[in-house]
């Protein structure tokens, strides 16, 4: 402290530090209008991640001046913390007012937060439809509350010179904004107007334009059925008339996605009422900054939407616009719009201009686009709503690279590299963790140097270096693959459905003990078989395997994923003997007659002699089977279909469950036997009793057996709450049986929030685990 | 020891267990892993060893027999050599029928006969029931290397074109499909054969036939991503033009197979300089074993190391070694 000078004159000069997210989002400008509307002289600057001001006045006046930091930050800011100490008065001149100074760079190495993108503010978005303002129809306005942000940013700290807007030389009206405290554009770093920003550009086979020109001959083409690549915020996204059959069928095969359901952009939320049921949770989150794809339950028939836009499913994705364009795009066009991610089946989603001509060119029949370029690839979001909160299907736009906390922090900084399909990778440093955006199949090339390119932008933008790598066990996994090329020295391996569940825990700061739920498609067990229907007892750094789901032969292994019908005869021919009698031979076969008889008499052989037929302990593969049991689907063409058309044929019903089994094995863990379950689909299907009631039994039946072998763990003393997790529990009505069922025996319950419960969450929990294990071997 | 598929899990026990106890401090210095080696001291002649364990011995297009000359004879053929001469090897489990023997025999002799290669030396053992699977057979081959011929895996070039003598995946599901007795596998026959003509008629290319490999066990897959590996360059194929026969993709269809990863015996994969891959081509169809010979691919820029597969709907998918069992990798 600085002694009794601290006090002259009642005067005091403090240090204050805020860190968070604080870059990009207004916050100098708040800091300087909070300090001037208190009296207060100094400056504030960014440093590296963080805010960083001088401020001195009366020490009740510089008390309130931190209240406000911490209280009353913009709407996009998340404090994470205020650091408070004392100058010397001296380095305040009285009298000489607040400036906003030029960031610093190099201080320190510390995590640094990159801002994430926001939706057009409500400011904006006035502007935006003003005929007198001179922003009017801008597509590229923004200010500090909105705007693009992590999209844009190629280094950090965060100004204009560092994104990609430094190509465009702010106009005298823009710069005049930009260096006004009072206005709020100062220092909005992607600030652009007509005359100094980004222009829109079109082009077709047919056609060249530009500007509002570009716009309109977009939308024309839109009305008239066409297929337009827009370049959105994160990447190209395929837009058409979700209206018109032929539109959609269009798109859906060009773009070879047969089945999976598109999202929908609506102006607002009134158009979006008018397609789906939303509660207030819904609205919240369709309204959000972070604009996601937010799946609710649709209107069905009246909605107006082409039945091509979801099949299978009552649920349908919609997303208000994220950005001016979009807004611009859908009230001009009028209709509700599919808006999907610019690629093809399993690619990254296209950024670059030229790559956009070259990938989407047989599927676009134009493209919208503009000279602003997108620096790192980031998707849509995908969420939805639960009774007990958001559940994210998708982290990217709007939340990635948002850091998470570690409730055991790291004693290095590591990078966890993730699963294979819906790949993530995660950073951390101390006990920040950085997921980055979802990037997809790593098996596709694209995927791969999307993945590589990423991780290269992120661990430099927030400065972490990465000494240990952190890893999945299944040895075929690229992202394994990956990791392998690390000394082995520095390499952490974690079990898949550990990860998962330690994603859930690490999210609620949960540094264990727990249970883990995992119900999950397939992952690689540490004996070497495959698993995905398991309950854990763990804390972070580990876990023992309490109870399972029964094995049962993939006839054909990753063929088996692609079709049920496979998984159904693996099940009814080769499931784990647990005692159960088998299923009625008569009823196999004229099953098995519906599934084409070169298929079935196939499976029966390979499931016979063990060809080529891994065993797998999953619940995913367990609603394939049932799925195509009932007759639903006997093939998919994307993950999760199968359960998807199980969950929608159940609607609402609730019958009697489907009987179930726990038997304990000979190594005392306790597993569900399905057999039962399986044959009494078999038989009410052969008798005729309807689908949806089937469907609902089902889920209850697979719902109690799960919560059966939580309570019997507890029963013998698995301590503290449980934490769902795994790619079923995207199933919400399984989620909610299950996690009904667990609290209904009095325990509490997690399930994860910001991080996916599918195989997009695994680099986090991943994250977690190698941070606690490390953390536990370094005193 | 699940080592056995050609996979990523025999390279791994290769790595960390054979290589480092046969070559001693050299860890760093060895070259890529050929077919067969060149003789230190003599760069015309060429050295290889093969043990043959099949289960069953007799397969639809062949046996153990014509197994053991084809697998040494190709070994050979890949460095660019022609066959001087075979040593044989028996391993014989007690109770082997004689008729069974004769048979895989005659069938080695007259393999032999037709690759115009004489065995020159042989040795028998008898061994009690379980100490061996029926018949196990040790090839030793030496060749000669045709002048101007000198492929090896390290040697693909980028702009090279990628060249398949004929149709994959047949010898696998052959094998395969009698070993399990699957009835749905019908009318696929091992390809074995002997390769060395071919090589052969591919003398006047001389150093621009880059590298050359037998896709045998870890089938095309495999020997794809070891030329990748070894010449640090991208191999970039496209299924559209991939030759694969009607049944072998039913069987391996039904199977969950990928044709990729299934071993071959009777076709080559060349890496060639592109501007001599028109007439490559030309020379192999005027073989019989050639007849169906196609570009499958080049060699691009790219990550080393890394195969891609354009696949028939324009995906671009990244190719890897097949693991010990075809473990999905889906979630
Ligand atoms: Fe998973
Ligand atoms: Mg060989
Ligand atoms: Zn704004
Ligand atoms: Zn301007």
């Amino acid at each position: 402290m600085a002694g009794d000078r601290a006090a002259v004159g009642g005067r005091e000069a403090w240090r204050v530090e805020v860190s968070g997210t604080v870059q990009g989002v207004g916050f100098r400008p708040f800091v300087y209008r909070t300090a001037t509307a208190l009296g207060l002289d100094g400056w504030v600057r960014n440093v590296d991640g963080h805010v960083l001001a001088a401020a001195a006045g009366t020490p009740g006046g510089l008390r309130e001046f931190v209240a406000r930091c911490r209280d009353q930050a913009p709407p996009l800011a998340v404090v994470a913390e205020v650091t408070v100490g004392q100058l010397d008065p001296g380095a305040v001149v009285p009298g000489s007012g607040f400036a906003v100074l030029d960031s610093v760079g190099a201080g320190e190495p510390s995590v640094r937060e990159v801002p994430v993108d926001a939706a057009v503010c409500a400011e904006c978005l006035r502007e935006l439809f003003d005929p007198a303002d001179r922003r009017h129809r801008y597509p590229f306005t923004n200010c500090t509350a909105c705007g693009p942000r992590a999209t844009v940013i190629t280094d950090l700290p965060y100004d204009r010179e560092r994104t990609t807007m430094r190509d465009f030389p702010l106009c005298a009206a823009c710069a005049a904004q930009y260096a006004d405290p009072q206005d709020r554009r100062f220092h909005a770093e992607p600030l652009a107007c007509p005359d100094c920003g980004p222009r829109l550009s079109w082009w077709s086979p047919a056609s060249t334009r530009g500007g509002e020109e570009a716009l309109r001959a977009a939308v024309r083409a839109l009305i008239d059925g066409a297929v337009v690549a827009v370049k959105g915020v994160g990447g190209y996204q395929l837009v058409c008339d979700a209206t018109s059959d032929r539109a959609v069928a269009g798109l859906r095969r060009r773009k070879r996605r047969p089945d999976k359901p598109f999202a929908v952009l609506v102006p607002d939320l009134d158009a979006a009422l008018r397609l789906a049921r939303l509660g207030d949770a819904e609205r919240a989150l369709l309204a959000s900054a972070a604009r996601p794809v937010t799946l609710v339950p649709a209107r069905g028939r009246s909605s107006g939407v082409a039945a091509g836009v979801h099949p299978g499913t009552g649920r349908v994705g919609v997303l208000l616009p994220a950005s001016p364009l979009h807004h611009l795009l859908s009230r001009d066009v009028g209709r509700p719009l599919v808006c999907t991610s610019g690629n093809l089946a399993g690619e990254p989603i296209v950024i670059d201009d030229a790559e956009a001509r070259e990938r989407l060119g047989p599927v676009a029949d134009g493209f919208l686009g503009h000279d602003r370029a997108i620096h790192s690839r980031c998707d849509d979001s995908v969420v939805c709503a639960t009774d007990r909160g958001v559940l994210t299907v998708r982290r990217a736009r709007g939340y990635a690279p948002a850091p998470l906390r570690l409730p055991l922090p790291s004693p290095v900084p590591l990078v966890a590299v993730g699963a294979q399909l819906k790949h993530t990778f995660t950073l951390v440093s101390g006990d920040r963790a950085v997921i980055g955006p979802h990037l997809g199949d790593l098996q596709d090339a694209g995927t791969a140097d999307a993945f590589e390119r990423a991780y290269g932008q992120l661990s430099r933008l927030c400065r972490i270096d990465p000494q240990v790598v952190v890893h999945d066990l299944h040895p075929g996994y690229l992202s394994t693959q990956w990791a392998a090329r690390w000394p082995a020295g520095r390499r952490v391996a974690v079990q898949h459905h550990h990860a998962h569940v330690a994603a859930c825990a690490a999210e609620h700061g949960l540094p264990g003990p727990f249970v883990g739920v995992a119900l999950d498609g397939l992952g690689f067990g540490d004996d070497g078989t495959l698993w995905g229907g398991e309950v854990l007892v763990c804390d972070l750094a580990g876990y023992r395997r309490a109870g399972r789901f029964a094995t049962a032969p993939l006839p054909g292994g990753a063929a088996a994923v692609r079709a049920p019908g496979r998984m159904a005869l693996g099940y009814l021919l080769g499931a784990e003997d647990l005692g159960s009698p088998a299923a009625d031979p008569a009823l196999v076969d004229a099953y098995a007659s519906g599934l084409g008889d070169g298929e079935a008499r196939a499976v029966r052989e390979v499931v016979e002699r063990g060809v080529n037929c891994p065993r797998a302990s999953s619940a995913g593969r367990l609603f394939d089977a049932a799925a195509s049991i009932l007759g639903l689907r006997h093939r998919v063409s994307y993950e999760g279909q199968a359960a998807v058309a199980l969950e929608a044929a159940a609607g609402d019903l609730r019958p009697e469950p489907l009987p179930w089994r726990l038997v304990r094995a000979a190594d005392g863990v306790w597993v569900y036997d399905p057999l039962p379950t399986l044959t009494a689909l078999l038989r009410g299907s052969a008798d005729g009793v309807p689908v949806p009631c089937l469907a609902a039994a089902f889920h209850s039946a697979v719902a109690l057996a799960t919560a059966g072998l939580v309570e019997r763990a507890v029963a013998e003393g698995a301590p503290g709450p449980v934490c769902l997790s795994g790619g079923c529990f995207q199933n919400l009505r399984l989620l909610d049986e299950v996690s009904g069922r667990l609290r209904g025996a009095g325990l509490r319950v997690l399930v994860g929030r910001a991080v996916p419960p599918n195989d997009g969450g695994v680099s986090f929990g991943q994250a977690a685990v190698a941070a606690a294990r490390l953390g536990r071997e370094t005193p | 020891l699940g080592h056995g598929a050609g996979g990523r899990l025999s390279a791994e026990l290769l790595d960390t267990l054979v290589l480092p106890a046969l070559t001693p401090g050299s860890t760093t210095a060895t070259g890529p892993l050929e077919d067969a080696a060149v003789l230190p001291g003599d760069d015309g002649l060429v050295l290889t060893t093969d043990g043959f364990v099949v289960s069953p011995l007799f397969f639809p297009g062949g046996d153990i027999g014509a197994l053991a000359v084809h697998g040494t004879v190709n070994d050979l053929a890949m460095r660019g050599a022609q066959p001087l001469a075979l040593t044989v090897a028996l391993v014989v489990e007690e109770g082997l029928r004689l008729s069974e023997l004769g048979a895989v025999l005659a069938s080695l002799g007259a393999a032999a006969r037709d690759a115009g290669v004489p065995v020159v030396a042989g040795d028998t053992k008898v061994v009690n029931r379980g100490q061996a699977d029926k018949l196990f057979i040790t090839t030793t081959g030496v060749g000669r290397r045709v002048a101007g011929l000198s492929p090896s895996a390290a040697h693909a070039r980028p702009g090279d074109a990628v060249l398949l003598s004929g149709p994959i995946g047949a010898h696998g599901t052959a094998v395969l499909s009698v070993r399990e007795n699957l009835g749905f596998v019908s009318d696929v026959v091992s390809d074995t054969r002997p390769l060395h003509r071919l090589v052969r008629e591919l003398a006047p290319l001389g150093a621009d036939v880059h590298a050359l490999r037998d896709p045998t066990r870890g089938g095309l897959a495999a020997s794809l991503n070891e030329i990748a590996r070894d010449s640090r360059v991208q191999v970039e194929i496209d299924e559209r033009v991939l030759p694969v026969p009607a049944p072998v993709a039913a069987a391996c269809d039904l199977l969950g197979l990928d044709p990729l990863h299934v071993a071959n015996e009777g076709c080559l994969v060349a890496f060639v300089g592109r501007d001599s891959a028109a007439r490559a081509l030309r020379l192999m169809r005027s073989l019989p074993e050639g007849a169906h010979a196609v570009r499958i691919g080049e060699v691009t820029e790219g990550p080393p190391g890394r195969v891609v597969l354009r696949t028939l709907v324009g995906a671009r998918r990244i190719v890897d070694l097949p693991l010990g069992e075809q473990l999905p990798r889906i979630c």
